[in-house]
């Protein structure tokens, strides 16, 4: 079941959150909708949930406008940041709560259920209480009472948000092959980069209520349409209207017409990977990214002069990019999801 | 002993002092000058005729208030929560009205409204409805005074349970009645609970409203608090401290039934 948007509109207040949104999402496809917070994503998404009623615009499922019809008759599983368990039933029942208000059989339900329970590893836990559960297992319950109904699209809305990192990795990886196990079509919700990456193979990324760019993730990285995009998806330097990724910067020991000169400030051992931050002439910062065989070749040392060449240097002007970020920070701090356009609805 | 340690004795020993001359010592008093001399006396005066009119006439206006207010209670915080508009302090704060107001101005207010050259008294006699001196009268000035329990009780609940849940139960199929039965309700269920116990001693106790609207009139609008203070008025101490007693107890029983259920709900 493809989804779309079109020209969807939605103000809270004085805060438009969404400003023309039309995306396309097409059956069966795993779809990131990536922006920092108030990019407006959660919201969008809620939207096609029918969680949130838009100003103006239309959306449709599989071909069908649904956009009059109320959330319960649109068959989409959701998924909350924060679970949204209900607290007062077991595992259990928490899956079971859409096939019970389906009217559902009692052993058809039970069926149901065990699948889905073994689905997402948490057989055994039946009888649980969500309070005696951790946070993977909570988001993993929530997966599984979403698609007990087998619904026609899955939304999830910044599901990994609340987990630390080591499960929201493994979760990620869980997610995607669940996804090529049952094929429904799914957008989820991230202000992470890499996890949109990690997870989808297709990318709508979003800010300020617009969408700035959609496409794959090698799309998004090597041909960003602007600056947003460009500084959002990776990290990038400055150089005047120019901007470069650090890992197309070389560094070299002897001047030539290509090249700037630039003092050595710091150099940062990350393992493999060494960040090595300078200065140029006119006092910008930049930092370049090199392996380890490369700093040993070149025999950098903090405070000497050295020279880059930029390569695959790009330049956005005329596209006037909506919100300039900072060029040395390369992702503004995306954190903590959507909180103020969702408590303000 | 460490200063902490016997600082912190020094305050429960105050706490529990409070507690046992201000609360319990007088209620156990009660209970000693009650059965002094048997339990014959207090309860041949309570089984006379007047007192188990007042006995039976007090349960029934806990069950006909209590529900009323539960009822009214829950959809009201679902107003104040849920549905955002301007005029919720406007409600919150004549919610709380009868907080604020001495019961005998809320009763006193009731005669206005229901008694000779009262706003509704015209339609009401036409109608054959009498509101003051009789049963309606005693029920509504025991809604009025019980009003603002649970609406106090569940609103913070229903705050702090947020909307996620519903949502959850609206993508997964339920519509507004099933997802308040099934979701909503479950969740606030101990705040409204808890409203429900605080109304029913309230109008168990109900005294100044009642004695305004009902005309203490014996064997026909007199309550349990009612019955006590006439006894004991015309000294008739056996009559009045079996039904303070009975009132003490009947208390005590709706406590203890809610301690059961929370129990029972933890096990």
């Amino acid at each position: 079941m493809g989804i779309s948007v079109e020209g969807a509109n939605k103000c809270f207040g004085d805060f438009q959150a969404l400003d023309e949104v039309s995306i396309e999402v097409p059956d069966g496809s795993l779809t990131a909708l990536l922006g920092p917070s108030g990019s407006g994503k959660s919201t969008l998404l809620r939207a096609i949930a029918g969680l949130e009623t838009l100003d103006a615009g239309r959306v449709l499922i599989d071909g069908e406008d649904v956009s009059k019809k109320p959330t319960q008759k649109r068959e989409v599983g959701f998924v909350f940041q924060h679970y949204a368990a209900f607290k007062h039933m077991t595992v259990y029942e928490n899956v079971g709560f859409g096939l019970k208000i389906r009217k559902w059989k009692k052993d058809k339900v039970r069926a149901r259920v065990d699948e889905l329970l073994n689905l997402v590893q948490l057989h055994g836990l039946a009888d649980r209480y969500p309070s005696q559960l951790s946070g993977g297992q909570r988001q993993r319950m929530a997966l599984a009472r979403a698609l007990a109904v087998e619904p026609q699209v899955l939304l999830l809305d910044e599901p990994f948000g609340a987990l630390d990192a080591k499960v929201r990795k493994d979760l990620r990886t869980w997610l995607r092959r669940l996804h090529e196990e049952m094929n429904v079509t799914t957008i989820f919700v991230t202000h992470d980069q890499e996890e949109a990456m990690d997870v989808a193979g297709q990318l709508v990324v979003m800010n300020q209520g617009r969408v700035e760019q959609s496409g794959s993730a090698d799309d998004l990285y090597d041909k960003p349409a602007n600056e947003f995009v460009m500084s959002f998806v990776g990290e990038v330097n400055r150089f005047g209207d120019h901007f470069v990724r650090p890992h197309d910067i070389e560094i070299v020991r002897d001047r030539d017409d290509s090249t700037e000169e630039a003092m050595v400030q710091r150099i940062v051992a990350l393992g493999f990977e060494i960040r090595v931050e300078l200065v140029l002439g006119d006092g910008t910062e930049v930092w370049a990214q090199l392996t380890r065989g490369e700093l040993q070749r070149l025999e950098l040392r903090e405070g000497q002069i050295a020279y880059l060449r930029p390569v695959h240097a790009k330049s956005f002007n005329g596209s006037a990019p909506s919100n300039p970020h900072g060029a040395s920070t390369p992702q503004g701090s995306p954190d903590g999801g959507d909180a103020e356009i969702t408590a303000a609805a | 002993m460490s200063r902490s340690t016997s600082s912190r004795w020094g305050l429960r020993a105050l706490g529990l002092g409070y507690i046992a001359v201000l609360l319990v010592a007088p209620l156990i008093l009660l209970f000693y000058k009650t059965f002094e001399e048997g339990i014959a006396p207090p309860f041949e005066a309570i089984t006379s005729g007047d007192g188990l009119h007042a006995l039976k006439l007090t349960l029934l206006t806990v069950v006909i208030a209590v529900p009323l207010n539960t009822v009214f209670g829950v959809i009201c915080s679902l107003l104040l929560v849920r549905h955002k508009w301007k005029g919720n302090w406007l409600i919150d704060a004549v919610i709380n009205l009868p907080f604020a107001i001495s019961p005998v101005v809320i009763g006193l207010s009731l005669f206005l409204l229901y008694g000779k050259q009262g706003w509704f008294e015209p339609g009401l006699a036409e109608a054959g409805i009498k509101v003051l001196f009789s049963t309606p009268g005693i029920i509504l000035a025991c809604v009025f005074v019980s009003v603002p329990f649970v609406v106090r009780e569940t609103v913070p609940v229903l705050q702090e349970i947020g909307t996620e849940q519903e949502q959850a139960a609206e993508t997964l199929g339920a519509n507004g009645w099933q997802t308040f039965w099934r979701v909503t309700l479950p969740a606030i269920r101990w705040g409204v609970v808890y409203g429900v116990v605080l109304s029913t001693a309230r109008v168990l106790g109900e005294f100044g409203a009642v004695s305004v609207v009902s005309g203490n009139i014996s064997g026909e609008t007199q309550t349990l608090p009612l019955f006590v203070e006439k006894n004991y008025e015309n000294f008739n101490l056996p009559g009045a401290f079996g039904a303070a007693v009975l009132l003490a107890l009947l208390a005590l029983v709706v406590l203890m039934a809610m301690n059961l259920l929370k129990r029972k709900e933890a096990a």
